[in-house]
């Protein structure tokens, strides 16, 4: 019922008055900090550390997109969603951005009024038993109960895998990711699916992680990444170059231990374009011209996002794979800044 | 003009219809607001998504439901989940609070102790908490599929559910329901002359204890001249779990258990409150015409203490429905979830998808309260 009342007030704040929320940056400007919707406790994406800090490559995300605004990473406040919370929070104006594991799809980009605004993750969907089933491939998974949470494209992913394969299997679907996980852990499945980081993530959680195998299939391409609603061009500019900075910094070799000394040194023009010591690129985005270079100085470039993050030194250990720069062999490809 | 001011009833038609012109107004605004804001964020409307296939599964249907279904299906079986946890959430709530209420008034120190614990312990934890600890002490205390509790190969127990045989009607089995059907006209018909010659002479006759019995009688003597025309199927195990046969999930029985327990100890209060509202004269008038214990119970007290119970029994009663769904959290896949959940992630369509569940349980509250008065309206006093 709370959720009902949630939604219904996100339904009726969308028909306060248009152009209110139209111009993002004036509003957050406004306000001073960067209302971000993220996740509600995924390792290396959005979780709290020790101190209770909230830590991961979609936090970090958020922190960008506040440094290159206000040049100050600091000023963001989190709001933390559900998956099936997450959309609704974003058309109504409760959140400016979106950064939750969240799948670029057809229908989300043209159906629910977002923009997706480039990708921090490129995962794909996979499964998890218990090593004890003898199960060595999700071919052989047919009759399985399978654990995962609602209002996702995994649960969309699951069906159409099962039924391509004419296999049987019962969803019991959750609404919260803690939820799947203790049902999975007290027995309630044969199977948890989701993307293949969060089964990474996930199963440091688990009572005896060792016990669970993560199967080889990979059942579909889940190109993660922030959003932004539709239909506000200049702030999804934003989102979309505060990514791209951190990428094209990296493939410069500008980190935030050097970005100091790379500002200092201008002898090459495009690392100049990018630190914003030529030209107007910031002003051209609505920012100053420093933007980019507040972003590395203070959250680093996509690999040291990475490394900090889902790195070998971190307990998830994701090997980085097609999350590589083009020019490592991996995928990540920024448009460049010129 | 002035004089059409001062007179009193036109200045209040005239305030009226202002408020009216406002209220319209406000309305065409909101209205108009949406549709530009959903338009300028490109964001779909309309109920054609109903039509559209569904592409996801849901674990317990009542009715045929599969990934090609319909999201228009899908709402379907959300509302009838919902339905079926309410429903018997509101027939054992009211069973376990009637009896704890009872309890609690028992002269027996024990028990009325027992039941007043009961109370203040159950009304003061969250329902939600209660939801959780039902659920994972549910699934918790059970075993795998594979090393299920088995009574007789016909029941099996295990962390996926209650697995028992599922009746399967052959031809003939139609005869049955039509002379049950019957039945129930006749049992009715049974009930008014009952009452009517208890009225006129004073015999009592054993209404209930006919009734039942030709209830259960009369069918089965119908099945048993065709030869029981019903197979049964089995569950049994493969693969990883059991196929075949009923099934009841444990999200199901922790929710049911939940409400049950959650609610029952706020119908137990409206008993016993309503109990002490009828005179302690009447107790001892009933005693003394020689009425046993249980007679003053059902025929003195409980029809008076009724009128006093009713109306705040329709509210628990509500309650429990919109309680229901909390079942999400247990993924349990009631209207809420199914549909305010899943098919508005997927759609987007929050508008239509809310407005629809609203309205869906205003009508399930509207008819409850219905119900209820009616019910109410015939308990009432009736002089003589
Ligand atoms: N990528 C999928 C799934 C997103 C999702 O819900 N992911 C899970 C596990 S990877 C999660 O729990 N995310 C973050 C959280 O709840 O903290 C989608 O966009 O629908």
């Amino acid at each position: 019922m709370k959720r009902i009342f949630i939604a219904a007030l996100a339904a009726t704040a969308m028909t306060a008055t248009t152009g209110a929320s139209a111009d993002t940056l004036s509003t957050v400007k406004g306000k001073g900090f960067v209302q971000c919707g993220v996740g509600q406790g995924l390792p290396g994406f959005s979780s709290p550390d020790a101190q209770g800090k909230w830590q991961g490559i979609d936090v970090d995300v958020c922190r960008a997109v506040a440094a290159a605004v206000f040049g100050n990473a600091e000023k963001v406040k989190y709001t933390h969603l559900s998956a099936k919370e997450r959309f609704t929070a974003l058309q109504s104006g409760e959140i400016d951005i979106l950064v939750r594991n969240t799948t670029e799809t057809f229908t989300r980009d043209t159906g629910l009024g977002l923009d997706f605004a480039g990708i921090n993750y490129y995962d794909g969907q996979g499964f998890m038993v218990r090593k004890d089933l003898g199960v060595q491939s999700a071919k052989e998974l047919s009759g399985a109960a399978v654990c995962t949470n609602m209002g996702t494209t995994t649960e969309m992913n699951a069906a159409d895998y099962f039924r391509s394969n004419g296999m049987e299997y019962k969803i019991v679907a959750f609404e919260k990711m803690d939820e799947v996980v203790a049902a999975y852990d007290a027995g309630r499945c044969d199977v948890f699916t989701t993307d293949r980081s969060g089964l990474a993530a996930q199963r440091t959680k688990l009572k005896n992680s060792a016990d669970h195998v993560i199967l080889p299939e990979t059942i579909s391409k889940e190109p993660l990444g922030p959003v932004v609603r539709h239909g506000d061009n200049r702030w999804g500019d934003i989102v979309r170059w505060s990514l791209r900075a951190m990428k094209n910094a990296e493939e410069m070799g500008v980190s935030s231990d050097n970005v100091d000394a790379m500002r200092a040194d201008k002898r090459n023009p495009s690392r100049n374009r990018l630190l914003g010591t030529v030209g107007n690129m910031g002003e051209k985005l609505g920012l100053s011209n420093d933007w980019s270079y507040n972003i590395i100085k203070q959250v680093g470039n996509y690999g040291q996002m990475y490394d900090r993050h889902l790195g070998p030194t971190t307990t998830i250990n994701l090997p980085r794979g097609i999350n590589h720069l083009w020019t490592n062999g991996g995928i990540q490809y920024a448009a460049p800044i010129r | 003009m002035l004089a059409l001011w001062r007179n009193s009833r036109v200045r209040g038609w005239i305030f009226q219809l202002v408020a009216l012109t406002l209220f319209l107004y406000f309305g065409w605004s909101l209205w108009d607001n949406l549709q530009t804001n959903l338009a300028s964020r490109g964001i779909t409307t309309g109920f054609n998504f109903l039509n559209t296939e569904a592409g996801f599964g849901i674990i317990s249907h009542l009715i045929d439901y599969s990934e090609s279904s319909t999201y228009g299906r899908a709402f379907l079986v959300g509302l009838l989940n919902t339905l079926l946890v309410s429903v018997l959430g509101i027939f054992l709530a009211t069973l376990l609070g009637l009896l704890i209420g009872v309890g609690r008034l028992s002269n027996n120190w024990l028990i009325s102790r027992l039941a007043l614990g009961y109370v203040e312990l159950i009304r003061n934890i969250p329902l939600l908490l209660q939801i959780f600890f039902w659920y994972f002490a549910v699934l918790r205390s059970l075993p795998s599929p594979r090393q299920s509790v088995n009574w007789g190969e016909l029941f099996f127990l295990n962390n996926r559910g209650i697995y028992m045989p599922a009746p399967i009607p052959e031809q003939g089995f139609g005869w049955a329901g039509w002379a049950l059907l019957l039945t129930l006209i006749g049992v009715v018909l049974l009930f008014r002359w009952a009452v009517r010659r208890q009225h006129q002479t004073g015999r009592i006759f054993p209404r209930w204890r006919v009734s039942i019995g030709l209830l259960i009688v009369v069918p089965l003597l119908v099945l048993a001249l065709q030869g029981f025309p019903l197979s049964w199927e089995l569950p049994a195990l493969k693969g990883f779990n059991f196929k075949g046969g009923l099934v009841m999930i444990p999200e199901f029985m922790a929710i049911l258990l939940a409400l049950t327990i959650y609610t029952a100890s706020y119908i137990a209060e409206i008993v016993r409150s309503g109990i002490e509202s009828v005179n302690r004269g009447q107790t001892e008038a009933a005693r003394s015409l020689g009425l046993t214990h249980g007679q003053t119970l059902r025929l003195i007290i409980l029809p008076q203490a009724l009128r006093v119970i009713i109306p705040p029994l329709t509210s628990q009663y509500l309650n429990l429905l919109k309680n229901s769904s909390l079942a999400a959290a247990v993924a349990y896949p009631e209207l809420v979830s199914v549909f305010a959940g899943t098919v508005l992630n997927q759609t987007g369509q929050a508008v239509e998808v809310i407005a629809i569940t609203m309205g869906v349980y205003l009508l399930i509250s509207l008819l409850i309260s219905l119900l209820m008065n009616w019910y109410n309206h015939k308990m009432k006093l009736v002089e003589r």
